[in-house]
C-alpha cells in the first residue's frame, strides 16, 4: 500500500536527534508493548509479515504522531480483534467477555531463551532455478498495490544490477494477508544513487535492495 | 461535556499509553494469553544480554583473525553463530565491510529492520521517520548530522533491509591498535559503527 511508512525519500521529516547513552526502553510499558508482542505473536495467529502490515495501516497523521512503542500498540490492538484472540468488547472493557474459555499461555518463561534463541528462518525450498543471475541489469515493475508489498515507491520503475541472489524467501505480499508464503527467489539489487534521484546525486554512490523475483523484470 | 469516547469507541482504555498497556496485558493475562513473568524474562533479554556487544565481539575477532573474517563475510550467519550469537531477526546475515574507499550504511525505510542478535532492539533514531526517510536519498548530509564528513571519492553503499536479510557494517579497524588485545579492541567498536553512521575511533583519540 501507499502509505505514509514508505518514506524512503521523503523530505521534511526533520534532524535525525541520536539520543546519547539512550536506554533499550524509555518507560516501563514500551518494555510491556515489546514483550506483549512477541508473547501474543507466540501464539501463531499471524506472522511478522502480518504484523508489519498492521503497523503500516495506522492513519498516516496518527502513524507520523505516534512513537515507536505506540504504533506497536495500535498495530497489536488491530490484530488480537482481526485473529479473534479478543474481541471489540473485551478490549474496550478490559475484561475477558463472561464465559469465555481460558487459554494456556503459548510463551512461558521456561520457553523464553529458546525462543529468543531460534533463527526462524525465512528460506524455503522451490523447484525453480533463480530467473535472474549476479550482474543481469533488472528493471523493477510499476505496482501499486493496495495491500502490503517491501517494494519501496522510490525503487518502482527503475533499472538495477542484482548484486546477490538470496535463495528462495517468503513473499511478504501474499504472507502478509495469509495467502501462504509463496517463496520465491530474492535478490540483492544494486541501484544508482543518479538512476534512483537524478543527476545531482554523488556519482559512486547506490542503494541495495532486497527484491523478490515477481517485483522484476529482464532490463 | 463532550465524551471523546462517543466518537472513538475503540480508544474507551485510558488514552495514556502506560494505563492503556496495563489495561490490556491485564486483560491478556486473564484471558491466559500471557504469562508475565515471560514477559519479564524477554524484557530482562533485551536489556541486559543482546546488545550491541555481542556485534562488537564479531567485529574484534574478525579484526583479529583474517581465516574468522574471510567465514564472517562469506557466510557471516554461519560465522557469527560460532560466537554464540543466533537467533530472531537474524536469520539471514550479511556482513558489509568499510574500505578506505567504500562506506557502507544501514536502513529500514519500510520499518524498523534490525539485526537484534549482534545490535539489540534499535535507537528510536533508527525507527524515527527522518533516518527513515533520508538515508536513502541524502546519506552524506544524515551521517554529518552524525559528525562523519565522507569525502566525494568515497562511495557510500546503502543497504534498505526491505527482506529478512539483516545488515552488519564491518568497520575499519583504527590505527593505532596494532598490539590491543581482541577484548580492548571489542570495546573500541560501537553501535553507530555497526550500522554505519560512526566509524571506529583509536584509543585516546579525540570523543
Amino acid at each position: 500500500m501507499n502509505g505514509v511508512h514508505d518514506m524512503g525519500g521523503m523530505h521534511g521529516m526533520g534532524p535525525i536527534a541520536p539520543e546519547p547513552n539512550e536506554p533499550v526502553f524509555h518507560e516501563r510499558w514500551e518494555a510491556r508493548v515489546y514483550a506483549l508482542n512477541r508473547a501474543v505473536g507466540f501464539v501463531g495467529k499471524w506472522n511478522i509479515d502480518a504484523g508489519r502490515h498492521s503497523r503500516e495501516r495506522i492513519p498516516p497523521a496518527d502513524y507520523l504522531r505516534m512513537s515507536y512503542y505506540e504504533k506497536w500498540l495500535a498495530g497489536l490492538i488491530m490484530l488480537l480483534q482481526e485473529s479473534g484472540l479478543a474481541t471489540e468488547a473485551e478490549l474496550e472493557s478490559g475484561r475477558p467477555a463472561p464465559g469465555s474459555a481460558k487459554a494456556t499461555p503459548a510463551l512461558t518463561t521456561e520457553r523464553v531463551a529458546a525462543v529468543v534463541a531460534a533463527r526462524g528462518s525465512f528460506d524455503r525450498p522451490v523447484n525453480t532455478p533463480p530467473r535472474f543471475a549476479v550482474g543481469q541489469p533488472v528493471r523493477t515493475k510499476k505496482i501499486n498495490p493496495t495491500g502490503h508489498t517491501r517494494l519501496p515507491r522510490y525503487a518502482r520503475g527503475r533499472i538495477g544490477i542484482v548484486d546477490r541472489v538470496h535463495g528462495a524467501h517468503v513473499f511478504p505480499d501474499s504472507n502478509a494477508h495469509f495467502r501462504g508464503e509463496d517463496p520465491q527467489h530474492l535478490y540483492s539489487v544494486r541501484f544508482s544513487a543518479r538512476e534512483l534521484w537524478g543527476e545531482e546525486a554523488a556519482p559512486r554512490d547506490s542503494v541495495y535492495i532486497d527484491l523478490w523475483e515477481s517485483y522484476l523484470y529482464p532490463a | 461535556m463532550e465524551d471523546r469516547a462517543d466518537h472513538h469507541p475503540h480508544q474507551e482504555l485510558p488514552s495514556d499509553p502506560a494505563l492503556r498497556v496495563m489495561a490490556l496485558e491485564s486483560l491478556l493475562v486473564e484471558k491466559g494469553l500471557v504469562d508475565p513473568a515471560a514477559l519479564d524474562a524477554l524484557i530482562d533479554t533485551y536489556e541486559h544480554k543482546i546488545g550491541p556487544r555481542n556485534g562488537a565481539r564479531v567485529v574484534a575477532r574478525a579484526w583479529v583473525d583474517p581465516e574468522y573474517k574471510k567465514r564472517l563475510l562469506a557466510d557471516p550467519t554461519v560465522a557469527i553463530a560460532e560466537l554464540g550469537y543466533e537467533g530472531g531477526q537474524g536469520a539471514h546475515m550479511v556482513v558489509v565491510e568499510n574500505t578506505p574507499d567504500r562506506h557502507n550504511l544501514v536502513v529500514c525505510t519500510l520499518c524498523s529492520c534490525y539485526p537484534w542478535p549482534v545490535l539489540g532492539l534499535p535507537p528510536v533514531w533508527y525507527k524515527s521517520s527522518p533516518y527513515r526517510s533520508r538515508a536513502v536519498i541524502d546519506p552524506r548530509g544524515v551521517l554529518r548530522e552524525f559528525g562523519l564528513e565522507i569525502g566525494e571519492d568515497v562511495e557510500i553503499r546503502i543497504w534498505d533491509s526491505t527482506a529478512e536479510m539483516r545488515y552488519l557494517v564491518l568497520p575499519e579497524r583504527p590505527a593505532g591498535t596494532e598490539g590491543m588485545s581482541e577484548e580492548e579492541l571489542a570495546a573500541l567498536v560501537t553501535r553507530d559503527a555497526m550500522i554505519g553512521t560512526a566509524k571506529v575511533k583509536p584509543p585516546g583519540g579525540p570523543a
